[in-house]
């Protein structure tokens, strides 16, 4: 082989592997990725039943109600509306009313959120930023400590 | 008074590495022997200084000096002494500062050993490095200063989050720094190399142990910080694909695929500009995962100190020195002339296909990573990329890299045969698939994937075995030959053998703790049994506990297996004095077999049962012993005499014009 067709076997494995990936990135994008959605954006009818996505929110004082076993159910709100979620598991450590939330499931034909993940956070005055920003735009007022959670979250 | 001489320590290594910026370069430019000289001196008084720094920080936490604003927000007195150590760091204003020093470290550690580097060409690294120790150390003066006094001193700091009081956890960051910050050194020799125009085999020489000993350390970190949150968290996984995860990733991928290409430009004088590029990229990604740990743009389940302002100036940094060495790059790189030739099938082959890969698929962590950040930035909407994702991108570029991982040592420089070395590769072949099938036969369930990737772990951990069979000739030569040829082995071989074997061990964990794990949820009584995994759970009972600095609710489960007991095991649920939040502490029984993994919820309501998650992860252990597998075995490639440090001796081309070496 010449040099030139030496370089161009190796350039042409080289840019083929990268369009290969070029794809399976995009194809992935489409598929697998989850939208953040508030209860506000689920009451406008954003989301279809069946579509998996991410609600976040606080979690309504006085919403959580455990049923048999692991079962649990509770409210998300973003203190305009506020979206009833069932889970069934064990709720992270710092799942508390009041307190910020990230959960990911499915609507079912009722309009209940069925969450298989419900997402802890370390700190307790860490707020998830998209819950910040939602809350934020609905122009809800947080603690001092939520928007800007101080320097001891690790 | 030692907090102000700390503070003071830190100002004069600023200026200390102002001058070791300034005056080294301007030496190299006006080709002034003295000046260049002032560099190595200048590092070590700047590593000293910091050193400084650093102890008086430490002596403030170790004191609990509570007019210090960064001792109270992060430490408390009834702390045990380690985690008042590990404290300096568990923050973001001590851990800047623990990344100066270690950032200063490396580059004395260059002026130290580096007597054989030519003078032009330390001089230049140690001014590159000295600037990126000066941005930071001004990033830290001015927005994130750890010695900051308050005025009204309270009784007691607020303490550390307890999360982070941990063994694994406390020793994390140094190691995890130590990879991030050490790849600074291939970042300056790179720009270094750019300034002067030329570059060489020599120069892979000198970068390449520089680069190893941060992977090391990189690799040792990231496993570190994988354990801890398996046991830590409760959540049963060793990986989530968390942005913060994927931020200490990348560099990693990048490191390993520099690690590779510095070796055939070493051996063979080729993929130069590449390399540059690869080191100019590896520490740019080590400063992006800075600033998105650091400027809370993600959303993470770790994230560090959210702070806009800081996040700004971090991105600030980052554009200077990612920006400047790009386009420095793209200024220079034509002149460095490419080297040896080779045909597609041949080490060299090899290693440019573990580069692309490697690359390739830190470009698709990458994306996924920063996807989100874009999006919202374009259209507003809030997206999260979690691990399918990266089970459809990064997972399926590893396996071929896997395939073709076992032949690359193998292959000869320059030309090679594919169906020799595949006929070499036959045993390895053979295992894999003895492997194969035990899989399907141990495993009812799980994913068809499964025993082929089994299959791949070990073909990859046998290949690597067989490689070193060939070279000491066992199966062919007498014993006595063989002795001998195992003992002139050079330790690089041993090392690289000792590494794959590692991935190997890593890849067999990955796959059967991912699809062969069995996690269970249920709500137990006391004297209630599980059955999880072949092991017979009893619930004996909660009970009230008061530990150093928590109480806790402490659940008690026997453990059968077979009619005999095997160990009792304590999940419980802890709140810690200061600050009060509360944690659970998984109770784990490991063996070679798997971790049986017990998690205890929360208390029913009505009849006093709890709810229990138990998960069975098999063979989870092997993900980081393969992880110290690679560890040891960079070390053992780092000994080797030829990698040693200060090993090459070139003097007289220092003074040679850049245009005749570039010509060579």
């Amino acid at each position: 082989m010449t040099r030139k067709q030496k370089r161009g076997v190796l350039i042409g494995a080289a840019v083929a592997i990268l369009a290969i990936a070029v794809i399976m990135v995009a194809m992935a994008l489409r598929d697998t990725i989850v939208f953040f959605q508030t209860p506000s954006d689920v009451a406008e009818g954003k989301v279809q039943p069946g579509e998996r996505f991410r609600l976040g929110g606080l979690v309504e004082d006085g919403s959580v109600k455990r049923g048999q076993g692991t079962k649990v159910k509770f409210a998300v709100t973003d203190t305009l509306q506020s979206v009833s979620v069932s889970y069934e598991g064990i709720l992270p450590d710092l799942f508390r009313e009041g307190q910020g939330v990230v959960t990911e499931g499915r609507l079912d034909s009722s309009g209940l959120f069925v969450a298989d993940t419900v997402l802890a956070k370390h700190d307790e005055n860490y707020m998830p930023p998209e819950v910040a920003a939602a809350l934020k735009e609905k122009g809800v007022k947080l603690g001092s400590g939520a928007e800007h959670p101080d320097d001891k979250s690790n | 008074m030692i907090v102000e001489f700390g503070h003071f320590a830190l100002v004069l290594a600023v200026v200390v590495a102002l001058f070791q910026t300034v005056v080294p370069l301007w030496g190299t430019l006006s080709r002034e022997p003295r000046l260049m000289e002032t560099a190595k001196p200048a590092a070590i008084v700047q590593l000293l200084l910091l050193l400084v720094a650093f102890l008086a920080l430490t002596h403030a936490y170790v004191t609990s000096d509570f007019s210090v604003a960064n001792v109270v927000a992060n430490s408390h007195s009834t702390k045990p002494l380690i985690y008042r150590i590990s404290g300096v760091w568990g923050n973001h204003e001590g851990s800047m500062l623990l990344w100066v020093l270690i950032l200063a470290a490396f580059g004395a550690a260059v002026a130290i050993f580096g007597n054989n580097l030519p003078l032009s060409l330390r001089a230049n690294v140690l001014s590159v490095q000295a600037s990126i120790a000066l941005a930071f150390g001004v990033f830290i003066l001015a927005t994130s200063n750890p010695f900051l006094r308050l005025e009204d001193v309270p009784i007691d700091g607020r303490g550390l989050n307890p999360i982070l009081q941990d063994p694994a956890l406390a020793f994390h960051p140094p190691f995890l720094y130590a990879g991030y910050v050490g790849f600074s050194i291939a970042f300056s020799f790179a720009i270094a190399a750019l300034i002067e125009g030329r570059i060489d085999a020599a120069w892979a020489r000198w970068v390449r142990p520089w680069t190893l000993a941060a992977w090391m350390c990189l690799t040792l970190g990231i496993a570190m910080g994988s354990w801890w949150a398996y046991y830590e968290l409760g959540w049963g996984g060793w990986w989530f694909w968390d942005p913060v995860e994927n931020a200490s990733f990348m560099p990693w991928l990048a490191g390993t695929a520099l690690l590779h290409s510095a070796l055939v430009m070493e051996k063979r004088e080729t993929l130069k500009v590449w390399t540059i590029l690869l080191a100019i990229l590896t520490f740019s990604l080590s400063l992006m995962g800075a600033f998105l740990v650091r400027s809370g743009v993600l959303t993470s389940v770790h994230a560090f100190a959210v702070d806009p302002e800081r996040g700004v100036a971090i991105l600030a940094i980052m554009t200077i020195f990612v920006g400047g060495g790009l386009a420095l790059f793209a200024l220079r790189a034509g002149e460095l002339r490419q080297g040896g030739l080779f045909a597609p099938i041949s080490r060299e082959g090899a290693l440019v296909l573990n580069n692309v890969l490697l690359t390739t698929a830190t470009a698709t962590v990458f994306v996924g990573t920063l996807y989100p950040l874009l999006l919202e930035g374009l259209t507003g909407a809030k997206i999260s990329v979690g691990p399918p994702y990266f089970n459809l991108t990064f997972v399926p570029l590893m396996v071929p890299l896997l395939i073709a991982l076992p032949f690359g040592p193998f292959l000869p420089w320059k030309r090679g045969d594919i169906v020799a070395v595949s006929q070499r590769l036959i045993w390895a072949a053979v295992l894999a698939l003895v492997a194969m099938v035990a899989t399907m036969a141990l495993s009812q369930r799980g994913p068809w994937l499964a025993p082929i990737m089994m299959a791949v772990g070990v073909y990859v951990m046998a290949g690597a075995v067989q490689e070193l069979a060939y070279r000491a000739k066992i199966g062919s030569a007498g014993r006595d030959e063989i002795l001998r040829r195992l003992r002139n082995l050079p330790r690089s071989i041993y090392g690289t053998t000792l590494a794959h074997f590692g991935v190997g061990v890593m890849v067999v964990g990955i796959v059967a703790t991912s699809a062969y794990q069995t996690e269970k949820v249920l709500v137990l009584k006391p004297g209630d049994t599980a059955e999880v995994a072949g092991y017979t759970l009893t619930f004996k009972g909660v009970a009230p506990h008061k530990g150093p600095n928590f109480r806790e609710q402490l659940g008690t489960i026997e453990v059968m297996r077979d009619g005999t007991p095997i160990t009792t095991l304590h999940p419980s649920k802890r709140i810690y004095d200061s600050p009060p939040q509360p944690t659970s502490e998984a109770g784990i029984h490991a063996s070679w077999r798997g971790d049986l993994y017990t998690v205890l919820g929360d208390a029913q309501e009505e009849d006093g049962g709890y709810a229990f998650r138990f998960y069975f992860n098999p063979l989870v252990r092997l993900i980081w012993l393969g992880a110290l597998i690679m560890f040891i075995a960079g070390g053992v490639s780092l000994s080797d005499r030829r990698l040693r440090v200060g090993a090459p001796k070139r003097t007289s081309r220092a003074e040679t014009p850049a245009g005749v070496v570039a010509a060579e």
